[in-house]
Formats: C-alpha cells, structure tokens, sequence
C-alpha cells in the first residue's frame, strides 16, 4: 500500500474516533462516573446494539490510528530491511489481536454469554 | 587547553571599537584516530561585527592552523559553513559572537552529518537526496524549439517558488530535523523543500513524477511539522512551509 | 563519537529546548500517543473483565477506583485531549492550511510557517488538555 493511502487512513481513523470517543465518554458523565461503571450499567450498555456497534467502530479505529502511529515511530527510530518488514507485520498483528480480543468481549457480552 | 588571540588586534584602530573577549570552544575529532571529540578553547577578542568563522579563521591563524573548517564565500550565499554554534545549526559567516549573547562560544560538526575532521562534514547524503528528487525542470518543450521562444511567468508564478530556489544546500535543516536524528533514510527537508520548489514552478511537467519518489516510507510522511528546520534556515526558504504544501498534492487539497 | 552519520538519537528528538514551542508540541504528541495507546490495550484488556461476571468486574474496578487509579486517569484526560487538540492542529498544517504564502524572504527571515495560529493552536490544546485534566478531578475526586 502507498505511504500516502496509510496516512489517510491514519487521518481518517483519527478524526472519525474523536466523534465516537466523546459520545462513549459522554454516555459516562451523563448517569454519573461511579454509576455508569456498575456492573448492571456497563452490561445494559453492551445490552445495546447501536451502542455496541459504536464499541465496535472506536475498537477497529483507534487499533488502527494507534499502531500505524507505533509503525510511524518505530521506523523512525531503527532502519533495515529485515527490521522494517518486521514492524510492518508486527504491527498489523498487534491491530488484528486487540479488534479480535475486544470484539471478544463485545460480542459475548452482548450476546448474554456472561 | 586555553590560548589567547585578538581579531580585532587586525584590524585599523577604530575610535568607536568596543572589544570584548570571548571563550572559543572547538570540537576536534579525527574518526581515523579518536574514540571520541575533545573541545579545544580559545579567548578570543571580538568586535561586534566579528563573526564565529572570523574567530576560528583566527585560531587558525594564531593558534592552531589544524582546525578543520570547511568555507569560501564567507557571506551565506556558498553554504559551506554550517556547524553547530552553541548547540544550535547554524552558518559560522553569518553568525555574529555579538548576537550569541553569550561570553563562551561552542562550536560542534553538524549532527546528522558523517564528520570529515573537526568541523568538517560529509555532504554526500545531502547531495545524494537531492539529486533523488530531480532537482531540475522536467518539461519536453525547450525554450530552444518553442515557438514562444522563452517560457513567461507572471510575477505571481515567481513568488510561488523563489523562496525555495534560495537554498543554498549547506544542511542546517537536514541538522535540525528531529526525524533526521534517528532516520537514516529519512528523504529530509533540503530534498523536499527543493522538491516543492520545482513542483511550483510553472514551467515544470514533472509533479507526479516527484510527488511518487517523495510518497515513501521514508519520504515525506516522516515530516511531522516540527518547522525546525525553517528555524534555521539562513536564507528564509522555510522548508517546512514547502513539504506541507507538497503533501497537500498528496491528500488532494491542492492540484 | 563515530565515523558514522554523527547523529543525535532518541536524545536529540526529544531534546526540545533548542526551537521552541513547535519542537515540544512534537515531543508532546509522541509521547501521548505512546500512552494513549498503552492506555487503549489495557482498557481493551480491562473492560474484558466484564466477561467474568459480577464479581469478576466489581474485582477489577475496586482496584482502578482508587487515588492513585483516578490520578492515572487524569493523565490519560489530559495525554487524549492534547493530543486530540495538537493533531487537528497538524492535520491542518499537513493540508497547507495556516502555513502561510511563499513570498519573497526578508532579512531575518522568520518563517511564515511558524505563525502565530500555530502557536495559539500548541498552546490552546495545552490549555485545554489542563482544563479537562482538572474536570476529570472534579468528576472522580468529587463523588
């Protein structure tokens, strides 16, 4: 993929999950933060599909905004080929395990598996 | 080790003259010999038109004559003599001890540069990254067979790129850079400003030809907008303003 | 020192005291993004908790609701905020927008793209990120 596609989609990423994160950030502050954190309050939020699918939205964009952003780093701090490949895939790996361990947690809890 | 000289010593006697004194510290470093640089010091008298390269021209002179300094033209316009000056990138012809404001005056190779000797460095990267971006018009129509004769710009097309044709190559930006202090392979801002320099010039066919060799990995997506090296510059190119135009191309808000 | 490429490393990228306000925001939006990101994988992993049901989750928030829980949150408030603030900021630089007009230079030369939008931008979202770090107090000391 071409450097500029990647940044794109890192500006993309970034200004679509500020929305989302203030929302989600929101929906703490309007019942109170000590009580939108009880057990009962964080299952009906996952309970709720268009708040889940919002979940699901900030989990993939800040996975991908934040490890192109390590990417971003660590090739700047060390060049090679060898080194450079590896943090290419290091990183799309990183990404795809934290989508696949938080999607996990969405959608069992959304399902009732708890 | 401490040695005395007098720049001003040279010069006619001047009813207005104000001579002061100054500590000249110098880097010495032989890669071929030494593990690490040694700062050699020096009190030198200065007048307040004395220049840094005026003062080590001086330790040459008086002192020491093996003090490796590379420099011609003695007002910027060769960009031979960028070194660090108190810590930061800067020519030693155009920088005056006056405006240090400082009564030690250190003077370092340029980071991010390999080191000849002493103050001397290694401009082959630079050259190298700026020969990359084709820095030259790219246009299959000639002046020669035109039937125009001449390519005409208008004063406005001129002022979209004169600020960047001022480059004098002499890698204060490239020394700057914060990306540059770790990015070996890093394209730089000397590359990219003169990139966008020939990108803005009417008369140039070549954008996307430039604009493919700068959309890297190591290209320019490894600015971040620091703005150090137009900082620097001596010549107000502003190099930072020039790669932020040129991603714009890249993002499509400019064509 | 080396015959190699003479080059500062990590200490020169993060040594910001010699350009200014532009070379901290630099610094700053690394550095937040290092943590912010650090901070997304242990929410991830934090939240999963919820898996483990009631008692599960009550365990796990009894030890991040604590002072030393909240200051870290804080933290985050204020690293999330700046970084927010400083990369609109950037992403419009990156678009050409309030980098000035190439003109020609002037003895001394300031450049036109270190202006003072730019500037009022790094400082805002400093402001700012303080703001919403002393809100966050308010919200989680407060109760």
């Amino acid at each position: 993929m071409k450097e500029s596609t990647i940044m794109k989609i890192h500006y993309g990423t970034a200004l679509a999950s500020v929305g989302l994160v203030a929302v989600h950030i929101l929906m703490r502050l309007t019942t109170g933060f000590s009580d939108s954190l009880s057990y009962e309050n964080v299952l009906a939020n996952y309970r709720s599909v268009p708040y889940v699918i919002m979940l699901e939205l900030i989990l993939i964009l800040l996975a991908v905004h934040g490890f192109n952003g390590l990417r971003v780093i660590l090739l700047e701090l060390k060049q090679g080929r060898v080194y450079e490949k590896a943090v290419s895939y290091g990183v799309v790996i990183g990404m795809i395990v934290l989508i696949g361990y938080g999607s996990r947690t969405i959608i069992m809890t959304n399902m009732g598996m708890v | 080790m401490a040695q005395v000289s007098s720049v001003a010593d040279e010069q006619p006697p001047n009813p207005l003259s104000t001579t002061k004194s100054i500590l000249l510290r110098i880097s010495r470093f032989n890669p071929e010999f030494d593990e690490t640089n040694k700062f050699m010091e020096f009190t030198v008298s200065y007048e307040k038109w004395t220049t840094v390269l005026e003062a080590i021209l001086d330790v040459k002179k008086h002192h020491d004559h093996s003090v490796a300094v590379r420099y011609s033209c003695r007002q910027a316009t060769c960009g031979s003599c960028g070194m660090l000056i108190n810590g930061k990138p800067r020519l030693a012809c155009f920088t005056k001890i006056s405006e240090l404001d400082s009564n030690v005056v250190t003077v370092e190779p340029m980071n991010n540069f390999p080191v000849i000797r002493d103050l001397a460095v290694k401009f082959e990267r630079l050259f190298d990254t700026h020969h990359k971006i084709k820095p030259y018009l790219i246009n299959d129509d000639s002046e020669v067979n035109s039937n125009e004769k001449e390519f005409l710009q208008s004063p406005k097309e001129v002022e979209n790129y004169i600020q960047f044709a001022n480059c004098i190559k002499c890698g204060l930006c490239n020394s700057a850079c914060p990306t540059m202090t770790t990015d070996s392979s890093f394209v730089g801002p000397q590359a990219l400003a003169q990139a966008y320099r020939y990108v803005a010039d009417s008369r140039d066919k070549g954008k996307d030809t430039r604009l493919d060799i700068i959309d890297e990995s190591h290209g320019i997506w490894r600015c971040h907008f620091a703005g150090s090296c137009s900082q620097v510059c001596p010549k107000g190119v502003d190099p930072a303003m020039g790669i932020q135009f040129l991603r714009g191309y890249l993002l499509g808000f400019r064509s | 020192m080396t015959q190699d490429e003479n080059k500062e490393g990590i200490k020169g990228m993060a040594n910001p005291g010699r350009y200014g306000i532009e070379r901290i925001a630099y610094l700053l939006m690394r550095l937040t993004g290092l943590g912010l990101l650090g901070y997304f994988i242990a929410h991830v992993y934090e939240t999963s908790n919820i898996l483990r049901g009631r008692m599960g989750w009550d365990d796990f928030l009894a030890m991040t609701q604590t002072t030393e829980g909240h200051i870290f949150l804080v933290l985050v408030i204020g690293m999330c905020v700046f970084h927010t603030g400083n990369g609109i900021r950037i992403m419009l630089g990156h678009g050409g927008v309030g980098v000035g007009k190439p003109a020609r230079p002037d003895y001394p030369y300031d450049p036109a793209s270190q202006n003072y939008r730019h500037k009022i931008g790094i400082y805002s979202s400093i402001v700012l990120a303080a703001v919403a770090m002393m809100y966050g107090m308010a919200v989680m000391f407060g109760e």
